[in-house]
């Protein structure tokens, strides 16, 4: 189930051997290859991708972005790739931080369009040379992007209808009940952590410096 | 005298419009009845799914997939299960893969009943989604008979799916497989020759091939424009490779073709739901691995080791490996997938959904553009919107 195709892996060699400056490294997760760049190189291997003989990934499916604050180039943002005739997907990440943009890819795919609008809106990564680089899912005049992770998931603001203005408000959240977020990390159980090795997690609560 | 610069008409279509197929605004720069420009503001439905994931565990996220493409709601629960699994790498038992794919079929058929009876709606004819809905109640039955709900199944899990077939199901499965095919070809007289509907579809919002590729087109979208891809053909996930079905395209790309496409599909759907009841194995339908899905309650009664299996399964629920995937379907209105990012710990990082109708829209623009204004309708009609993926 999770083994790669041999023709893939190849693919993977191959790519780093035609553009060793633009691919920093060739990874593999669970049968997927990943090719890791960085903003300066994303547009010519797109490109490069899209046009290659050997390759022809002609549709670009999805963009989007994972955060990771504790980095310090926090945003990952991920492309997927697909290519109709050899029947393979390809994932290309690059990293980026709040202030760096990344070049725009919808002259490359005019698919890009609204899926960098998406990311923009929801993590705040500003795509240069984009046309129209709007919010797209949240509301008009919305503050903040959402789905970074120091982004509370209850929100700053709530609206409601109010009678005596007879239009939608917009107030502060106030919650009824505290918002409830329940740490699972068990110091008795065995599993291992992959950042850090040496210390099972919640092997600090013990210590009593985490929570009491 | 000087030729005077007529500012276009600004017109504003939803978002409460009866052919909007939900909360679409879409804001018209008319050049009298010829679009020139079509700009759709999403988001009007937008409920922060992606957001709320990752505070749950990965089981508590499995009835959030029933929410986004509210039409066929198992079809995403597929994606959700398969992507979970691949990290997990865990194997489902067969039996679970042939009800799976059975009910994603049936999904299917449920789709297209609404998005094709709602298209001709639009287009002006009123009896179709008449009758569709008569069939589409029918299969909302046969969800409801496996997970006691109509539309919010909660029933694909990762690892399998959550209770066996009640007893004579199948059997009302297939006397339903053998009296549909009458439906659709009811559906074809109404519609294939009628002069309104040809004139309101035919030549209208053609794609080509590459164009369709190059905007992330999916589905029935690609397929309208002659291009043979389905994933249950080309990457086969669960039992479809051991399935035998046909995969109709089209030939010139527009609104008829892709209506064509999706008849053709739900007769393939019937070919597949009716393969899977001969085929069906007998056998467990959620892998042994109780770590990830719960113990049988007589278990529960005599050990203690189910007993804590059911416990933590429901409270802490399972840790899953770190890493990340993109694991894709053929959803009814095309490639839908998810982007699952694990940490290690029992709540997925981060997971983010591709759904096809984000992409179709995308597109509206570039297809309205030079169209005349009620030709948009047709369009969006084709396009088979519903908001709870575009939105998510």
């Amino acid at each position: 189930m999770n083994t790669m195709d041999q023709a893939l892996r190849d693919l993977g060699e191959q790519l780093r051997d035609s553009l060793p400056e633009a691919i920093a490294a060739v990874d593999e997760d669970r049968a997927e290859l990943i090719l890791r760049t960085d903003g300066a190189h994303i547009l010519r291997l797109l490109s490069h991708l899209r046009d290659d003989q050997s390759c022809q990934f002609t549709a670009l499916v999805d963009i989007t972005a994972v955060d990771w604050p504790e980095e310090e180039q926090r945003f990952e943002i991920v492309y997927n790739l697909l290519s109709v005739k050899q029947n393979y997907r390809i994932r290309v990440s690059l990293r980026t931080d709040e202030e760096a943009p990344v070049p725009s890819a919808v002259g490359v795919f005019s698919s890009a369009d609204w899926l960098e609008r998406e990311v923009w809106d929801l993590y705040g990564v500003f795509f240069t040379g984009h046309p129209d680089l709007r919010r797209i899912l949240t509301d008009y005049g919305f503050e903040g992007h959402p789905l970074r992770k120091d982004f509370p998931m209850t929100g700053y603001v709530e609206v409601r209808y109010d009678e005596e203005q007879k239009r939608v408000v917009y107030e502060p959240v106030s919650l009824t009940q505290e918002f409830r977020s329940f740490d699972f990390e068990s110091p008795w159980e065995g599993m291992l952590n992959a950042k850090t090795n040496a210390l099972l997690p919640g092997d600090e609560k013990a210590e009593g410096e985490g929570k009491a | 005298m000087a030729e005077a610069k007529i500012k276009p008409l600004t017109l504003n279509f939803g978002p409460q419009h009866p052919a909007a197929h939900g909360v679409l605004r879409l804001v018209l720069e008319m050049d009298g009845e010829v679009i020139e420009r079509a700009d759709p503001h999403i988001g009007l439905l937008h409920r922060g799914t992606e957001k709320l994931i990752e505070y749950k565990t990965y089981l508590q996220a499995v009835p959030y997939f029933d929410r986004l493409d509210y039409v066929a709601p198992m079809n995403q629960e597929h994606a959700y299960a398969l992507a979970v699994e691949k990290l997990l790498g865990i194997e489902v038992p067969k039996r679970a893969q042939y009800i799976r794919v059975l009910y994603a079929e049936l999904g299917r058929i449920a789709n297209h009943l609404l998005n094709i009876t709602t298209f001709a709606l639009d287009v002006g004819a009123m009896t179709p989604i008449l009758w569709g809905f008569e069939e589409r109640e029918k299969i909302m039955e046969f969800y409801e008979r496996v997970c006691g709900a109509r539309l919010h199944a909660a029933y694909f899990r990762p690892g399998g799916v959550h209770q066996d077939l009640p007893a004579g199901l199948l059997g009302d499965i297939r006397t339903f497989c053998e009296t549909f095919p009458k439906i659709i070809d009811d559906f074809e007289n109404l519609l294939n020759e009628n002069r309104i509907f040809r004139q309101r579809t035919v030549d209208i919002g053609v794609v080509s091939a590459e164009e369709a590729l190059d905007w992330g087109f999916s589905g029935p979208m690609i397929r309208g424009s002659g291009l043979p891809w389905d994933l249950r053909r080309s990457q086969p996930y669960d039992c479809y490779a051991d399935l035998s079905f046909g995969i109709p395209v089209g030939k010139n790309g527009d609104c008829f073709d892709r209506y064509l496409v999706r008849m053709e599909e739900m007769r393939q759907s019937l070919v597949i739901i009716t393969q899977c009841i001969d085929q069906i194995p007998d056998g467990p339908v959620h892998t042994p691995n109780h770590k990830v899905t719960p113990p049988r309650r007589s278990e529960m009664k005599q050990s203690m080791e189910a007993l804590i299996h059911h416990f933590k399964l429901y409270t802490e629920g399972y840790h899953v490996p770190p890493g990340a995937t993109y694991t894709a379907v053929e959803a009814p209105k095309g490639e839908f997938a998810v982007y699952l990012v694990s940490d290690g710990t029992n709540k997925p990082y981060k997971c983010h959904i591709r759904a096809p109708g984000f992409a179709h829209l995308a597109a509206m623009d570039y297809l309205c553009k030079g169209h005349m204004l009620a030709d948009s309708v047709a369009i969006l009609g084709s396009m088979d919107i519903v908001f709870g993926e575009v939105d998510r």
